[in-house]
């Protein structure tokens, strides 16, 4: 049988000739300009349904109408949403349980991180797998048993100038917080990025007479950015769009997250106008997170051959 | 392992089946005790967040009671209605559950026999309420409701006209014959790709709650009611089979989409549909819409007359409440016919007493909505009042979905069967 010998050179040659990658093309456009339309439609759908009556949203249902904003359209089902839910207090509860997950996962993960990369740590690729084999268990399965914990935990509380022990850590912002800051997906993400960092630059700084803490702080830390980044989404996505957790601990309305809120529309006769109008409050900060660190997203995703 | 965890575990599992997303277990005391109510507040849970009606319905009661005595003050906090089961499930576990918790009829025997509940005993008299409006369990009341919701079906005269079809009425109900011969003329009207909307997007407890009845109007049943023991021959002999051939047969002659819309009331509002099964609590919007030409149909007699779920969400007092006279009183309270009325009103439900109708226009004789007083009374069958009820409703609903997906019926109910006998065995009979 007569093979074919394939010069790879000459196939970079050809490519370069034309001075196209694959997918650059008028197909890959194509491609591409369907495949936003494709995941941009339901956006689209739910932008376009907050600003129509109920019975106009079903109506249009059955036609190209249903994306597009034409016939009777007003900011009513807006209005209508702060009327139903404390969707301010919601958002600004969302908005300080996510951002201090985050920064405190940021730190503590990174920190975990750092040590079992660059520190002597006797086990420590153990250790790592042990962490990384906790990413088996579905959160799902450990939550009564958390609540349980948590409802044990100890806090010290300032009551005027008298400092009281209590227990339990229901119904506050710490229980929405502090289960979540330790994570092993981010500690193993750090972990990966760390290691494609020199350690020729530990070892500069530690003969500039640098202690771990500021190899970490000046070093290591202002070179991970993308990684940074990366955690900073993976962590922010979950506690902003937490549902379950939340549910479960915390009953006074005052300190609800926003994917509470989604319920609240759920009763009897749906007023779909009002979902989609809360929908696109709350999905807009995510959107907007997205936007602004898409390209380190993409490029940590990409070095560190993981996917979120 | 301990009887109590047994159940605290069942429950949670329950509350899975319910809700649908908590995996659940619990701390071994099985009590929902929590403490609520010594310093002299008692904290009330309700389902109505996000429901401004009811939910300001129940302040306004709340607050009419606290200004009339000075010993308690009832503070209401409120959650959504999806996911409410879950935080009560939760709460229990903690020993956080508050002194009095709305609750959905059915589950009523399953926290009860978990102990979240306790018995209730009331100055008020229980005997004038419609039956549906109390929940029990062993022999005992363990809740009380201030109105319940019937099902229904929903026409357009001018429909059911133009295809030569009879109305039928609360004392003359269709058959079976005459539903299925009602929805050939109307699908030979052209106008509608399915003339009949029973709700198959549904999910959850409509499930159970909307198709059981049908399966009881064909003379089978969710679970053999003489002991609660067996589910065998109610949900899987021949007349329960008969009504899985039927009801996928609707799917199979093109009277129903297998899987309808999300909001099947907005779908037959725009015309997709000639009958939406569906209930009171839609009328307003519907009679809105339509004015006259609005008809409300008894659902159909399909063998053993026409049936429709019973009970409502209702309201009970937990088993660690430290002042637990005080929230008996409150119930009893709300038990005042202008209280009712003011509830019933407010969410356009039947009120749970004639007293209270009396107070309705809407409800008094020849109202609007006497009807749905008139089905409740007449073909309402109450959820097997079982503890094992919640898992049995899951059973079923997956069911009906296996059915509804044109899976062998015999094979699906017998699976069912299988899975509630195996769920029963294992909690020892739910015996309290």
């Amino acid at each position: 049988m007569a093979t074919v010998q394939l010069d790879p050179t000459a196939v970079a040659r050809k490519s370069a000739t034309r001075g196209l990658r694959p997918g650059t093309g008028i197909g890959g456009w194509v491609l591409r300009i369907a495949l936003a339309i494709v995941f941009s439609f339901p956006l689209l759908f739910m932008f376009v349904s907050s600003l129509k009556p109920d019975q106009q949203i079903f109506g249009d249902l059955s036609s190209i109408a249903a994306f597009l904003p034409v016939g009777h359209l007003s900011l009513d089902n807006y209005g209508a949403v702060f009327d139903r839910v404390p969707a301010a207090r919601f958002l600004v509860n969302s908005v300080g349980v996510s951002v201090v997950t985050v920064v405190l996962g940021v730190i503590i993960n990174s920190m975990a991180a750092f040590a079992l990369s660059r520190m002597r740590v006797r086990g420590k690729a153990v250790i790592l797998t042990l962490i990384i084999a906790t990413l088996i268990v579905p959160f799902e399965t450990l939550a009564l048993p958390l609540v349980w914990w948590v409802n044990q935990l100890p806090w010290l509380q300032f009551d005027g100038f008298n400092l009281t022990l209590t227990q339990g850590w229901l119904d506050t912002y710490r229980v929405q917080i502090v289960p979540f800051i330790a994570n092993a997906f981010s500690v193993y993400l750090f972990h990966q990025y760390f290691e494609s960092i020199p350690k020729e630059l530990d070892e500069a700084a530690r003969v500039d007479g640098a202690s771990w803490f500021t190899i970490y702080r000046k070093v290591v830390m202002p070179l991970s950015g993308p990684a940074v980044a990366t955690v900073a989404i993976l962590t922010f996505l979950p506690a902003w769009n937490s549902y379950l957790w939340p549910l479960m601990v915390v009953q006074s309305e005052e300190l609800r997250p926003v994917m509470i809120g989604v319920q609240y529309f759920f009763q009897l006769n749906v007023s779909w106008g009002q979902v989609m109008a809360y929908t696109s409050i709350i999905t807009l900060p995510v959107v907007a997170l997205f936007i602004a660190f898409q390209r380190a997203f993409v490029n940590s995703i990409a070095s560190s051959g993981v996917k979120g | 392992m301990k009887t109590a965890l047994k159940r605290v575990l069942a429950a949670s599992v329950a509350a899975v089946a319910i809700g649908g997303s908590l995996a659940a277990c619990g701390s071994g005391s099985g009590s929902g005790g929590s403490g609520d109510g010594a310093n002299g507040t008692l904290t009330l849970w309700t389902h109505n967040a996000g429901n401004a009606a009811e939910l300001a319905a129940d302040q306004s009661l709340v607050d009419a009671f606290n200004a009339s005595q000075s010993k308690v003050k009832i503070k209401v906090q409120a959650f959504p209605q999806d996911s409410y089961n879950n935080s009560v499930v939760s709460a229990a576990a903690a020993h956080k559950l508050p002194c009095l918790v709305d609750i959905d009829e059915p589950n009523v025997p399953n926290w009860a026999w978990s102990k979240y509940l306790q018995p209730l005993n009331l100055s008020a008299d229980l005997s004038q309420n419609l039956p549906s409006t109390v929940g029990k369990w062993n022999g005992q009341t363990y809740s009380v409701g201030l109105y319940d919701v019937a099902l229904a079906m929903f026409a357009r005269k001018s429909d059911l006209q133009a295809a030569g079809v009879r109305v039928p009425t609360a004392e003359k109900p269709w058959t079976k014959d005459e539903f299925n011969s009602a929805l050939a003329s109307l699908k030979k009207l052209g106008k509608w790709d399915y003339p009949l909307d029973l709700g198959t997007a549904g999910t959850g407890e409509w499930l159970p709650y909307a198709y059981s009845p049908l399966l009881q109007s064909f003379g089978g049943d969710l679970i053999n009611r003489t002991d609660y023991q067996t589910a065998d021959g109610a949900l899987n002999g021949d007349k329960a089979v008969a009504w899985a051939q039927w009801f996928r047969g609707l799917v199979t002659q093109g009277y129903m989409a297998q899987k309808s819309g999300q909001d099947s009331t907005k779908d037959f509002l725009n015309g997709k549909s000639a009958i939406v099964y569906t209930g009171s609590w839609a009328a307003d919007q519907a009679r809105k819409a339509l004015g006259d030409d609005l008809v409300v149909l008894p659902v159909p007699n399909l063998g053993a007359g026409p049936k429709i779920g019973g009970g409502s969400w209702q309201w009970g007092v937990t088993t660690g409440c430290q002042n637990s006279q005080a929230a008996m009183d409150f119930l009893s309270f709300m038990l005042k016919p202008e209280n009712v009325a003011k509830v019933a009103s407010a969410t356009g439900t039947i009120p749970a007493t004639q007293a209270a109708a009396a107070l309705m226009p809407d409800y008094a004789a020849n109202g609007a909505d006497s009807v749905f007083r008139e089905f409740s009374k007449s073909y309402a069958v109450m959820r097997p009042e079982t503890p094992a009820y919640p898992f049995i409703a899951t059973e079923f609903g997956k069911t009906v979905q296996d059915i509804l997906s044109g899976g062998d019926a015999k094979s699906a109910l017998d699976k069912a069967v299988k899975n509630i006998n195996d769920n029963i065995k294992s909690n020892n009979g739910y015996k309290s």
